[in-house]
């Protein structure tokens, strides 16, 4: 009796430290990339999941310089039109791991190529007005986006099927009638 | 050594077994309220859900807007993302974790009301929710 006990204590102190673990911030991984500019780097962050993606997907970090992911933590009380507000500490942890992983951090061929259309000065504030994103989708017309079941240029899940899983390549796209 | 840790592996998973419950949200906000728990309101937590007020765009808002006029339902957020239902009675995990009804009690308060919601609201809000079936 004693040892199903000791037994069901060791598997719940295991689960429980293992789940501390993955809950606990981490850089991603430098380059998961795969090469292309149609995947998103494969990045692990329990906040920037949690928090960011419950109101939209979590927009890959790669896709915005440093510069813009500072302005964007810096008012989530005015975030695009909705409160978004954060206890300091979470919204100081999703912006380290922003910052880490950003289009300018060196760690994302994604990121090379968001940058080699951008100003070294700029910081936009929408990854849609980033010259990357417009070139991107030069071919979709204005009236597409304002279907009812597209939304916004913000839901990006609408015509990339599997952007929950960060796959944005041609061959996945379906665009609602 | 090993016993010890399995102790506070234990002790870690019964403390996140007895989260909140809506009941001990309505208890907490009646409590900060200065009221008796029996005083709280579901006629004045609907109406809290259903009231219109103007919004930033020019036009008018309410929970309901993102939630639905049914809130056994999922709602929407502006950019698509589902929300769970807010009625406990269908989603269970509502009103179990502090921090979060908190946070969106900030958020939602500021945004469809222009400032936060007093106790007395959160305590009858819930105390609506609850009691649909």
């Amino acid at each position: 009796m004693n040892y199903v006990l000791r037994g069901i204590g060791v598997l719940a102190a295991v689960g429980t430290l293992s789940l501390l673990a993955f809950s606990l911030p981490s850089g991603g991984e430098a380059r998961g990339d795969g090469g292309g500019d149609d995947l998103m780097p494969r990045l692990t962050h329990g906040a920037w999941q949690q928090e960011c993606a419950s109101c939209h997907l979590a927009y890959s970090p790669a896709l915005l310089p440093r510069a813009s992911w500072r302005r964007v933590m810096g008012g989530l009380d005015q975030h695009f039109g909705e409160n978004a507000s954060l206890d300091p500490a979470t919204q100081a942890d999703i912006l380290r791991f922003l910052e880490a992983n950003a289009a300018d951090s060196g760690r994302s061929r994604i990121g090379d190529k968001v940058m080699q259309r951008m100003d070294t000065k700029a910081a936009p504030l929408r990854i849609t007005e980033t010259r990357w994103f417009v070139k991107k989708h030069d071919e979709v017309p204005r009236a597409t986006w304002a279907r009812k079941s597209v939304g916004s240029a913000a839901n990006c899940a609408a015509c990339h099927r599997q952007a929950e899983k960060g796959v944005f390549d041609e061959d996945t796209v379906r665009i609602p009638k | 050594m090993i016993k010890r840790i399995a102790w506070a592996g234990l002790m870690l998973l019964s403390a996140h077994a007895s989260a909140d419950t809506p009941a001990s949200f309505m208890a907490r906000y009646a409590q900060e309220a200065g009221v008796a728990v029996t005083a709280l309101s579901p006629a004045r937590g609907e109406a809290l859900y259903r009231g219109e007020h103007p919004g930033k765009n020019g036009a008018m808002q309410s929970c309901a807007s993102c939630h639905t006029a049914n809130p056994k339902q999922a709602g929407q957020t502006r950019v698509g993302k589902r929300i769970e239902p807010l009625a406990p009675s269908v989603n269970p995990q509502r009103f179990t974790d502090a921090a979060k009804v908190e946070k969106w009690f900030r958020r939602n308060c500021t945004d469809v009301l222009a400032r936060e919601c007093s106790a007395q609201e959160k305590g009858d809000f819930i105390a609506w929710l609850n009691q649909i079936k």
